[in-house]
């Protein structure tokens, strides 16, 4: 989703602060920032936790970053259990409210959100400290009442225990004796061999809820008073309303109202049923002067064209045309990749309440501060009379991390237009979803690559065509530089093998479709391209393709790591039954480093159908493993179902896809078996929620080459007229 | 005005005929467990248990329920339904867990019918639910799991 946007991180202007919340009932430990005195007790940071102690022996997680699946409310947790000496039993978790001054990802700078993969790695040191700057206290206040020294008391599975006198108490016993203790700035850390939580498969926190119903996500808020509103949009991107006649959807038992905003018309009911129908019933006339009028091949055919110009250069090293011009053998391939949605499972949704003073939204948000403050600006209100409640996000895979804030804006702009009068939650359909726009963006890559009479690359050319996802957000400033969108050639700029000439360059078209991170953002594509090229390079060198990429990417040694791990587990190299074949691929992406083998078979009729996939993972210290083997399974899914079929395309400007019948996910009947390998690791953890997914449609690209002959240059593979059974 | 039996208690509501299930379940019973994924019978997310068969609650309209009896997840009983739940928690399935009520009831369906159902069965009776998390592996595993608990 996204980088660093500033690697500075915040930490060392920060120190620890306890506060009793008042009136001593309850233990909280938080940052706050620097410039603030370090006097104990002050009201604000009562406020803003990373985890609170009540006497009721709760011990509660305030997680700043969201829940989509991706377990990080549990590995937050875990941080801070980790370090307290909790019982996993007795923590439960929290989200935070909107505020960066607080609960920022320390990657992004002043910004609260989720996304790149971030959430464990920005997240490690910060709760880790906030859990054991908590058990300091603790662990002094039991000293107090007991009156014994506080080296001699230990900490275990939320109990404080004095062995000497044989006295122990449950943590909940000594939050009242902590009153008025100041915390320590740095605490002392736990040495990682000591580790009995983090490392640990221990169960999810979240699973419970979302296994009897109960979980709550933005479409099961209730308000007092509330309608539900869906909006129809323009059927081509840019287009406005220019007038519209509501008279049959008014006669929709329980459509209360009809009104045009800026991104459509809106029509209000009783209930969602009632908002459905009543929109199809309205007629609307739209203005599409600034329309995105072309269809999906006249943009491939624009990029075509651009191609063949040279592009704004990211990375130059030699003279890759010279290279290329006097390899001893060389290849060429053009790639097509399509618009993609991400559809999470949950449509998109959102409840917002306000009045003239005050609002709150209720959703599953990515990134509070920015749906705070743009929420702030629609209603004309101030960011801090915006109330932020995050619930559980049903998906997202990008989705919900719009810098414009999307579907929250739309919202307060459709609670606006009925000036607050009832509080209002915003539907999306499924079919608003698949044509709303916000795709991991089309592209298209030539590259050109050689190698001399040893089989060694000599020169690498790769020449990108596709949309900037960051021109024009808020963004923009820490990512584009010198024309060059870092989230447009991720993955390709810092190819991974040892190549003497190397020129990678892009073009950055303008085209009407709103374009957003998708699962692993550029790495999508160029995932796919580079680790196709090499393969083929491999086979120019007459060389094994787990061998060759061994070969070439000596100075990359967790890129080995996963590779070798991989190839072993999946027994590379050994015999497979008639008809079936194996492809490799290994990339890295967020600084986690993945390497997938796919075998595949042939089926009767010529179609394939994917056995295994073997996947082998470097994430640094893998805090939760299960977590980590689940974020696996779930990327290789997610990558898997999307190269075999998905494609979002247009036809004069107008999405031709609606619905799952015609934007089919993988399903349960086509599953390969999954193996995930974790490599053994003290590195500090970096992401899993998007690394799993660039490596698998390569993998499965250069299987059915082996198997088949035929190399896929245009995903989705079903329009290279590979069919999967 | 419809009744439906739901969840052992018999409900009036005061809808359109041509309202699905779904919208009456979340909408005006309030029983959100229930989830919207597509409308189009195309994911299962909204899959309850009418007269004790796994139905997309999306195509249901009230006017075709009356005197059907419907299960929704807040309604579960009986040793399938806790070993399909037990099941689902000793693995950790859900991810975003979205699409999970809708798995569950699947799965409760399929099990209630066959006890030990092979991975073809399990192909055959889950490949309607869609789950964009990806947690087909343990679904799969959870589902022989139950199968495991059901026999003992």
């Amino acid at each position: 989703m996204m980088k660093s946007l500033s690697k500075e991180s915040h930490t060392s202007r920060r120190g620890f602060l306890l506060g009793a919340s008042g009136t001593a009932a309850a233990l909280v430990v938080g940052f706050r920032p620097g410039k603030a005195s370090l006097a104990a007790g002050g009201d604000g940071l009562v406020h803003n936790p990373f985890v609170r102690i009540t006497p009721d022996n709760v011990v509660t997680v305030i997680a700043k970053h969201f829940e989509t699946g991706q377990g990080s409310a549990t590995g937050l947790s875990t941080l801070v259990a980790e370090e307290l000496d909790a019982d996993w039993g007795q923590v439960v978790v929290e989200w935070a409210p909107a505020d960066a001054t607080v609960y920022n990802n320390l990657h992004w700078g002043a910004f609260q959100g989720t996304g790149g993969s971030s959430a464990i790695a920005n997240s490690f040191m910060q709760y880790r400290k906030a859990g054991a700057a908590a058990r300091d206290i603790l662990v002094r206040a039991a000293a107090g009442a007991w009156k014994v020294p506080a080296v001699e008391i230990k900490a275990a599975k939320g109990r404080l225990i004095h062995e000497v006198s044989g006295r122990d108490a449950s943590f909940g016993e000594m939050v009242p004796h902590a009153a008025g203790l100041q915390a320590v700035e740095e605490p002392t850390l736990k040495d990682p061999a000591k580790f009995g939580l983090i490392g640990k498969s221990i169960p999810r926190k979240d699973t419970l809820a979302k296994t009897t119903g109960e979980a709550v996500f933005a479409l099961d808020v209730r308000v007092p008073g509330m309608v539900t509103a869906v909006l129809q949009r323009p059927p081509k991107f840019g287009g406005k309303v220019a007038s519209f006649d509501a008279s049959e959807t008014m006669k929709v038992r329980g459509v209360v109202d009809v009104k045009s905003v800026e991104r459509g018309v809106a029509v209000y009911a009783k209930n969602t049923w009632a908002a459905i129908k009543g929109r199809e019933a309205l007629q609307v006339v739209w203005d599409e002067t600034g329309a995105e009028l072309r269809g999906t091949d006249e943009i491939f055919a624009d990029y075509e064209a651009l191609a063949k110009q040279a592009g704004a250069v990211a990375r130059q090293d030699g003279d890759a045309g010279t290279a290329l011009a006097q390899a001893s053998k060389k290849v060429a391939a053009t790639f097509r990749f399509p618009y993609l949605a991400h559809a999470p499972m949950e449509p998109l949704n959102c409840v917002i309440r306000s009045d003239d003073r005050s609002a709150e939204v209720w959703t599953g948000s990515q990134f509070p501060t920015m749906e705070q403050g743009v929420t702030a600006a629609i209603l004309g209100l101030k960011p801090e009379q915006v109330k932020i409640h995050t619930v559980y996000a049903g998906g997202s895979f990008g989705r919900r991390a719009t810098p414009n804030a999307d579907y929250v804006a739309e919202a307060a702009m459709v609670a606006k237009a009925i000036d607050g009068r009832s509080p209002v939650h915003l539907v999306w359909t499924r079919e608003d979803d698949i044509r709303g726009g916000f795709y991991r963006p089309l592209n298209l890559h030539r590259v050109e690559a050689g190698i001399d009479e040893q089989g060694h690359p000599v020169g690498w050319h790769q020449r990108i065509v596709g949309q900037s996802i960051l021109a024009g957000t808020p963004f923009e400033e820490f990512l584009i530089k010198d024309g060059i969108d870092a989230t447009s050639v991720e993955g390709a700029q810092n190819l991974s093998y040892y190549m003497p000439n190397i020129t990678v360059d892009l073009h950055s078209p303008k085209v009407g479709v709103p374009v957003l991170w998708w699962r692993s953002v550029g790495h999508t594509h160029t995932g796919y391209s580079t680790e196709v090229m090499i393969d083929m390079l491999a086979e120019l060198a007459g060389e094994d393709p787990v061998e060759y990429r061994l070969k070439h990417m000596k100075d990359h040694p967790r890129h080995q790591g996963v590779l070798r791990l991989a190839a072993e587990k999946a027994d590379w190299g050994s015999e497979l039954p008639e008809g079936w074949a194996r492809g490799v691929a290994v990339h890295e992406s967020f600084n986690s480093y993945v390497a997938e083998i796919a075998e595949i078979a042939v089926e009767d009729g010529g179609a394939i159908r994917v056995k295994r996939i073997v996947c082998a993972v470097d994430c640094g210290l893998a805090i939760n493993p299960d977590v980590v083997v689940a974020q696996m399974e779930s990327g290789i899914v997610y990558g898997l179902g999307t190269a075999i079929r998905n494609a979002v395309t247009f036809d004069g400007g107008e999405v031709e896809q609606d619905n799952f019948p015609v934007y089919e996910p993988l399903r349960i009947s086509e599953m390969p078996e999954i193996e995930v390998h974790i490599v053994a690791s003290s590195e500090a953890p970096t992401g899993v929620g998007e690394p799993g997914t660039p490596p698998v449609a390569p993998a499965v690209a250069n299987a059915v080459y082996a198997a088949k002959g035929e190399r896929i240059f245009t995903l989705p593979f079903s329009e290279s007229g590979v069919e999967f059974a | 005005m419809y009744e439906l039996k739901i969840n052992g208690e018999t409900r009036s509501v005061d809808v359109d005929g041509d309202t699905p299930l779904l919208w009456v379940i979340r909408d005006e019973l309030n029983l959100t467990g229930t989830k919207f994924g597509c409308g189009v019978a195309a994911c299962g997310a909204c899959t309850v248990h009418v007269n004790g068969e796994p139905t997309r609650s999306c195509q249901l309209p009230i006017e075709d329920a009356a005197g059907l009896e419907v299960t929704t997840i807040e309604g579960l009983d009986g040793p399938v339904a806790q070993a399909v739940q037990a099941a689902w928690q000793e693995i950790d399935v859900p991810q975003c867990g979205y699409c999970q009520s809708g798995q569950i009831m699947q799965a409760i369906g399929l099990l209630s019918e066959n006890p030990k159902p092979s991975d073809a069965d399990i192909d055959n009776s889950m490949a309607g639910n869609i789950c964009r998390c990806g947690t087909y592996v343990r679904i799969r595993g959870a589902i022989h799991k139950a199968a495991g608990k059901l026999e003992i």
